[in-house]
């Protein structure tokens, strides 16, 4: 579904990201792990279109996604959760959900100008859409309130449902444990693993080595911008480069599990 | 009394494009962080065209919107120059916009000369409360109230105004779920040309348009944009009506030329007081 390529990326000489190559099957849950300065955000925003690879190919279903800008790749079927609070202030849960279903949707600048009856049922279709991703987030209670001051753990709730109004065919989340606590911490890791069993792939980019482990059936692992293991949590945390790069504090973590 | 009336009036017929035009400014603003200086250019060019359209070619109606239309066209235009090249700097577009509306003004000068012009407006009048006042003037106020219901409408109904409003308040999580940010700002310029072309053809028939028009126009419409912190289109109505409204008391009172430093000091004062919002929205 989603194909890297030996994908590099510099920044000021130093490579933040080297030959990255890997591949997420459909209906797969890829864990991407490393420790601090590994390169984890700079492949994600490479992805996503925030940034642009120097060399290097990243498709979607078989189409090149590289060159495209961000809102592009998002059309093709990116749907991205970022660590940040990146919802919409000044809309409602819902209207920020339909915001994400719209991009996506047929109806012309000038039906959608004029309201035509075709716009309108397709409204309605998204008004449904959008109803139902909230639900499957647990934000449906919520849907008139508006966005701005909502705790950190259900303003990544809201973009999740926001992704995946868009119909993405790989769902990119980043660090979507920070910051959260210990109860919306495992709230989040359900939510995943609910989505993961509806046959959403997803691309789970995370500090927290536990959750990935739980969650990823596959993981790759990058250190200093190159990919050093790539394989089954049971095998990427007993990977003896993967124990080094984590030595000092985050070794004993990486091998709990 | 009955003077009082007739100014009234016709100030808030004036205050009505002050708000139309502040409005382009503010959709503009919101969705690009750019403040349009081209709005009284476009305005007047919508009056402009409007009379040559009226004169003999086109039917009243046909001819006014064709006028506004064209406007339309003129601010996607502008749009272009301004924020075309993807990641130019507001500030930036903003200079680009003055330019823009130098060079229109030059346009203008070469299409319709210096003189001013006056389009055929509706004719005759109505008594208000003992007031003689144009019927024109109460087209212009009716067809702003309509203007901005549309405008509601479009903002709070219509994908495109949602991804206007999304573009507006995060435009970086807007290209995150697939909105085309860039081609939202060049939509709010096309709307801010339409807006600023109906204020032109509006104003045009009772207070005549020549080139050097466009900065009272710009001046007024920026007074009432800022009254609205740049973001409100409402409370840029309400800014533009008290502008006319005192505008034309100081003409009738006092002496018509202070009408654009009223408008100017009026704007400091706004400016000044509503300083503290507008810092607080660029922070956000």
């Amino acid at each position: 579904m989603l194909t890297i390529e030996r994908v590099s990326r510099r920044f000021g000489g130093v490579y933040a990201n080297q030959d990255v190559t890997l591949t997420v099957a459909e209906g797969e849950l890829r864990g991407i792990i490393g420790p601090n300065g590994a390169g984890k955000s700079t492949l994600f925003n490479l992805i996503a279109g925030h940034i642009r690879a120097e060399s290097g190919t990243i498709s979607l279903a078989g189409r090149r996604i590289d060159r495209l800008p961000a809102h592009a790749r998002a059309r093709r079927g990116v749907g991205i959760v970022f660590q940040g609070a990146r919802v919409f202030p000044g809309m409602s849960l819902l209207a920020n959900v339909m915001v994400g279903a719209h991009a996506h949707t047929r109806a012309g600048v000038v039906a959608a100008a004029l309201r035509l009856p075709s716009q309108r049922r397709e409204e309605r279709a998204i008004r449904a859409q959008a109803e139902d991703c909230l639900s499957r987030v647990g934000l449906l209670d919520w849907a008139s309130r508006p966005a701005e001051g909502l705790p950190l753990g259900q303003q990544r709730r809201l973009q999740v449902a926001r992704a995946l109004a868009g119909l993405p065919r790989v769902l990119l989340l980043d660090e979507p444990a920070s910051g959260l606590r210990a109860a919306e911490r495992q709230e989040l890791a359900e939510l995943i693993g609910e989505l993961r069993r509806d046959g959403t792939t997803i691309l789970l980019v995370e500090h927290d080595v536990g959750l990935v482990t739980s969650l990823a059936e596959r993981i790759t692992v990058l250190d200093l911008g190159r990919v050093i293991a790539d394989g089954t949590p049971s095998e990427v945390t007993s990977d003896p480069a993967v124990i080094k790069a984590y030595l000092g504090t985050g070794a004993s973590h990486a091998t709990d599990r | 009394m009955t003077e009082l009336v007739a100014y009234l009036i016709s100030g808030i017929a004036l205050g009505s494009s002050f708000a139309l035009i502040g409005s382009g400014i503010v959709v503009v603003h919101r969705v690009t962080r750019v403040v349009n200086f081209a709005q009284g250019s476009v305005a007047i060019v919508g009056g402009m065209a409007s009379a040559t359209l009226l004169d003999g070619r086109l039917p009243h109606g046909l001819g006014e919107i064709a006028a506004v239309l064209l406007s339309g066209v003129l601010g996607l235009v502008i749009g272009l120059l301004a924020i075309g090249r993807r990641g130019t700097p507001p500030l930036i577009s903003l200079i680009v916009t003055l330019g823009a509306s130098m060079l229109v003004s030059a346009a203008i000068i070469w299409l319709w000369g210096q003189d001013p012009v006056t389009p055929p407006g509706l004719r005759g009048s109505v008594t208000i409360l003992g007031a003689e006042v144009e019927r024109q003037r109460l087209l212009v106020v009716v067809a702003t109230g309509v203007a901005f219901a549309a405008l509601a409408l479009f903002f709070s109904r219509s994908y495109l105004g949602k991804g206007l409003t999304a573009s507006a308040s995060n435009p970086f999580a807007a290209r995150m779920v697939g909105i085309d940010v860039r081609k939202m700002g060049l939509l709010a310029f096309g709307l801010a040309g339409i807006l600023g072309g109906l204020a032109g053809v509006l104003i045009a028939p009772s207070n005549p348009l020549s080139f050097y028009s466009d900065l009272p126009l710009v001046l007024g419409g920026f007074a009432a944009a800022v009254f609205g912190g740049l973001t409100s289109p409402l409370r840029t109505l309400l800014g533009g009506l008290c502008l006319g409204v005192a505008g034309q008391l100081t003409a009738g009172y006092l002496n018509g030329s202070y009408q654009t430093e009223m408008a100017l000091l009026l704007m400091l004062v706004i400016m000044i007081i509503r300083s503290r919002a507008l810092v607080q929205e660029e922070v956000k």
